[in-house]
Formats: C-alpha cells, structure tokens, sequence
C-alpha cells in the first residue's frame, strides 16, 4: 500500500475513533453548534458599537469557529493522543511499520476534515438562521483556517508531551485553552483596549479569531491578507512543531 | 545466521542494573523460551529486541540488524506482542485487524488470523466489549497479521483459561511449523516445557542456565527418585537399598535408576511382592526452575 493511501486510512481510522466518542464528538462538535443556537438568538439584532456597529453575529460565526477549530485541532489532539499513549495503545503502534508520520498525518487529517464541516455548518446557519454575509473573502478564509488549523494540532502535539497522564489530559488542556480562548473574545467580544486583550495578544487564539474576522469582513475595510495575524499563528505553530519535535514520547510516562 | 544473537547486554535503570552482561542466541525456526522471576529482565531484554529501549553496552542482532537502528523494514518483519495489552477500544475486531494489515507489506488474511486465534464469531465486536482473554487473543492476531518471520510474545497466555491456552500453543506450533522463530517469555512450566525448543532462565539480569527443557540445569542426569508404598508387614530396612519414607510412601534417590529399578525388583519378584504405586520421578522442570532461582536466603 502506498504511503498516500496509509494516511487515508489512518483518516478514516481516526474519523471512527472521533465520532464514536461520545466525549470528543461532543464537546468538539456539539458545543459549538449549540453555543450558536443558544447565543445567537439571545443576541440577534444586537449590534457591536466598539467594532464598527456589525451584528453580533456577524461577529459571533467567525469567533464560534475559532473556538471549534481549536477544540477539533488542539483540544482534540492534546486529549486523544495523551490518553492513547498513557494506555499503552501508541507503543504498540510503535511496534508496527507505520511510518511515525503517517500516524501524525492521520491526526491532523482527520481534525481538519471536522474543522472543515464545522466551519461550514456554523457558517450556513449563521447565513440561514441570523442573516449574516457570507464570507466576503473565501480564498482567505481557507488560509487562515488551513494556517490556524495547522499551528493549532501542532500545539496540540506539543501539549499532550508535556502531559504526564491520561487522568490529567482534560483537566491541563482545558486549564490551557479555555482562559485563552475566553480572554481571545471567543465567547463574548472583548474590547481590543482591554488588560485581558492586551495579554491575549501574545497567545494564537486572538490572532486566528481576528484573521477568520477579517475574512469574513462583514464591513468590507480589509484591505488584504491580515499579515500580521498570520505570522503571529506561524511562529506559534512552530513552537508547537519544535516542542513536539523534541518531547513527543510513544510511551506511557513511568513517573 | 540466528535470528536474534545477543551478547553482553547491559542495562540499568537509574542506578539499578537490570540486565548484567547477558548473552544468548536464538536459531532460525527455532520456539524459544526465555523463563524467570519477576523483575528478572525478560521484558527488558525483550523490549530492547524489539527496539523500544535503548542498551547500555553489548551487541545485539534481531534478523541480521541493530534493532536500535531498524526501522520501518525490520519492524515490518517482526511481530510483536507485549506484555500489556493496548488496543483503541472504540474499534471493532475486524476493523482494527484490517487497519493493522494494512500497514505491512504482506499481510495475512485477517480472516485466516481470525480463526487461528478463535475469535472469529467476534469478528464484528467492539473491542470494549471483548473479555480480558479475548482482547489478548487479539493482541496474538494483531502480531501475527503481518506474517512475521520472528514473533516476540511476552506472556502470551497470561489470563487465558486452560483451553485458551492449549489453543494458544496449538498456535504457536503452527507459527513453528511455518519455519517462524519465536522468542516467548512465560512463568507456565508445562508452557515452556510443551512449547520451547530451548528455555534460557535468567535471574537479576544474568543467565542462569540454558538447555532444552529435558536437560535444563542437568535435569536429565539429576538424581532420579523410585517411589513405591512399602507392602504390608515389611520395615525399611528390609530393601535392598537405603530408603527413606515420605508421606506413606518409600523413596529411593539414585543417580543409576535403571541399575536401582533392576536391584529393587528383582528383590521384589524373588519374594513374590508386589510394590504398589510404583515410579520413577524425574524432578520435573518446575522443581529444577524454582531450584535454579532460589534466592539465597
Ligand atoms: N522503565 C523502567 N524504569 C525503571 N526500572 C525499570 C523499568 N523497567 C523495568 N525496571 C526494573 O528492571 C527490572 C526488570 O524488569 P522487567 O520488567 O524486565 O522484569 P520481567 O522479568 O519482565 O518481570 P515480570 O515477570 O514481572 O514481567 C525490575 O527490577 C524493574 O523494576
Ligand atoms: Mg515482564
């Protein structure tokens, strides 16, 4: 079987592993679908004033998908491959020829296949169901979800091999994403001149929400590719390359 | 060439040596056992072999290569079975057996495997739902899938009932009978009696003795015992030989029990006696095993 083919499979295989879960599936898929239903009716017809007055909802889809995005790629990874390795399930797949690459390509295959229906289905209902524009940029759209994704399931590779234990993988993961997520305006749109603003500025969450935003553009003033949000997403998935680079372990930790 | 040839095998942990310069070698075709106590280093000396963990010192060759450097090609020529068993639960047999298939070069049918193991019934059945035994028979089907020329199994049986495990020995037979090396770590005697072509018995980390499971430790020129219940009306000393009783029962220890045999009944058809219970014991493999690991007290 080719390698190309390999890694098909591996998509497949993680696919299954994904849904069948009823704890992934649905804190990665559910919950960002329901977050829309519940808060973007609360909140339809309100309207941002500290960004230029758009719907919250036009606000709400591209920061709904920043949230999904991070929980298919980052959470997702971090969890499943912290618990698959402390339960001794990657070690025996040590022992077998697959390629270690096939294996991380099978992650991070299978996390963009659920970004991308997430993507689209919260983007549909916010069109169908609120009223908002449609993306305006779509070529952006997919950078930035392809750039975000892929920086995001590196972290995600570089916090699970700082983990010690499958006990421990939710409780650090979301002790790790959920702050950021929130103070990045994921949940509720912060004002960019606030403290927690300021200090998410450093951390990817808020440079991925405000990259998906702009291409979106729902008042039609981006004036190209949002550079700088972009590079800030790069370095920081090279972070996570090197970390998991050098720390990624096959085995369960002894100590 | 052997398949696997070590020597000199150093490892520690920390400060702690678990293997102390071992050296064994294990011949194409050939079931071998590798027997000792707990935390005596087989699963160190095996997971070195597969190339999990790294040696210390000494050489080590798995099919003509370092398994510290093997790889891709010499992983796909092996098959491995470890002492824990891990599979991804949310799988069905069938499903995880064909991903695994699907990672070496010549797979065998996982039907065929399937049925080799026993669990073609539960072909369809997800792995969370198996018995503790039926996901090790999986385990065994998942090393074998790829059609290994050397299997590593380390305590292969470990929670099988006793007709599981007469299967599994049925199996590894056949592995056998296909020209396939096996190298298996077990703490059942009759396994590595009925199993092993030779059996290496290792404690702390050094080899203690080596053979085939007639002649280990000298088994095969050891004292023998003749035992016999003494007939009515008869005392010890009657016999031609010095005796002793145990149990009900008269033991004779000799190192000539065809000579001893002959003498005793001979003495016994001249006085036209039967002697009840009569055998010749050999200390069986477990008596010689727990001797040549007797910890000195
Ligand atoms: N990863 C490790 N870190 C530290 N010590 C270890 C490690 N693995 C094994 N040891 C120690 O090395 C020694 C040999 O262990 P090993 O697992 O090889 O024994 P074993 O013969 O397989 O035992 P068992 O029959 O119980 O499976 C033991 O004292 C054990 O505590
Ligand atoms: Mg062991």
């Amino acid at each position: 079987m080719s390698d190309a083919a390999l890694v098909l499979r591996q998509v497949r295989f993680e696919q299954r592993t994904f849904w069948r879960n009823p704890a992934s599936a649905f804190f990665a898929f559910a919950f960002p679908v329901m977050f829309l239903l519940i808060f973007g009716s609360l909140n339809r017809g309100a309207r941002i004033e500290s960004m230029g007055n758009i719907p919250y909802n036009a606000y709400y889809v591209p920061a709904l998908i920043t949230f999904g995005v991070i929980g298919a790629c980052m959470t997702n990874i971090s969890m499943s491959v912290t618990i698959r390795r402390d339960s001794g399930v990657l070690k025996r797949l040590r022992g077998t020829p697959l390629p270690p690459w096939v294996f991380m390509a099978g992650l991070i295959g299978s996390s963009a296949v659920v970004s991308a229906i997430l993507s689209g289905l919260l983007t549909a209902a916010g069109m169908l169901i609120y009223g908002i524009a449609a993306p305006r940029h779509p070529a952006m759209l997919l950078l930035v979800l392809v750039v975000g994704g892929m920086s995001f399931c590196a972290l995600g590779l570089a916090l699970s091999s700082l983990i010690p234990n499958a006990e421990a993988a939710p409780a650090v993961t979301n002790a790790v994403v959920l702050p950021l997520l929130f103070i990045s305006g994921t949940f509720y749109p912060l004002d960019p001149s606030s403290v927690l603003s300021r200090i998410a500025d450093w951390f990817p969450m808020r440079h991925f929400a405000l990259a998906l935003l702009a291409a979106f553009d729902p008042q039609g003033n981006q004036p190209g590719l949002p550079a700088a949000h972009l590079w800030v997403l790069l370095v920081w998935g090279l972070v996570g390359v090197t970390i998991a680079v050098r720390r990624f372990q096959w085995e369960p930790w002894r100590s | 060439m052997p398949a696997i040839a070590v020597e000199g095998l150093r490892k520690s942990y920390g400060g702690v040596e678990a293997v102390r310069g071992l050296s064994f070698e294990v011949a194409e075709g050939e079931v071998f056992g590798l027997l000792g106590p707990n935390g005596a280093g087989k699963t160190t000396v095996v997971e070195i072999l597969e190339g999990y963990r790294r040696r210390d010192a000494g050489r080590v060759s798995v099919l003509g290569v370092d398994p510290a450097a093997g790889g891709r090609g010499l992983r796909a020529r092996v098959g491995i079975m470890l002492q824990e068993c891990a599979m991804p639960r949310a799988l069905s047999v069938r499903e995880l057996l064909e991903l695994y298939a699907g990672y070496y070069p010549r797979p065998r049918p996982a039907g065929e495997v399937l049925e080799l193991v026993g669990l073609t019934e539960k072909v369809g059945a997800r792995i969370r739902t198996l018995s503790g035994g039926q996901q090790r028979r999986l385990d065994l089907a998942l090393a074998l899938i790829g059609d290994p020329e050397l299997i590593f199994l380390d305590e292969p049986t470990t929670g099988f009932d006793p007709s599981a495990r007469r299967d599994a020995w049925e199996i590894v037979r056949s592995i056998r009978t296909l020209g396939r090396t096996v190298l298996l770590t077990t703490h059942y005697m009759d396994e590595a009696q009925s199993l092993a072509d030779r059996i290496c018995v290792i404690a702390g980390g050094e080899v203690v003795a080596e053979g085939t499971p007639e002649t280990l430790g000298g088994r095969q020129t050891a004292a023998a015992r003749i035992r016999f219940v003494l007939p009515g009306g008869l005392d010890l000393a009657a016999l031609p030989m010095p005796a002793r009783a145990d149990n009900g029962r008269v033991v004779v220890e000799t190192a000539t029990p065809t000579r001893t045999l002959h003498e005793l009944t001979a003495w016994a058809v001249a006085r036209e006696l039967e002697l009840p219970g009569l055998e010749v014991l050999r200390p069986s493999l477990e008596d010689v095993y727990l001797e040549l690991t007797r910890t000195p007290a």
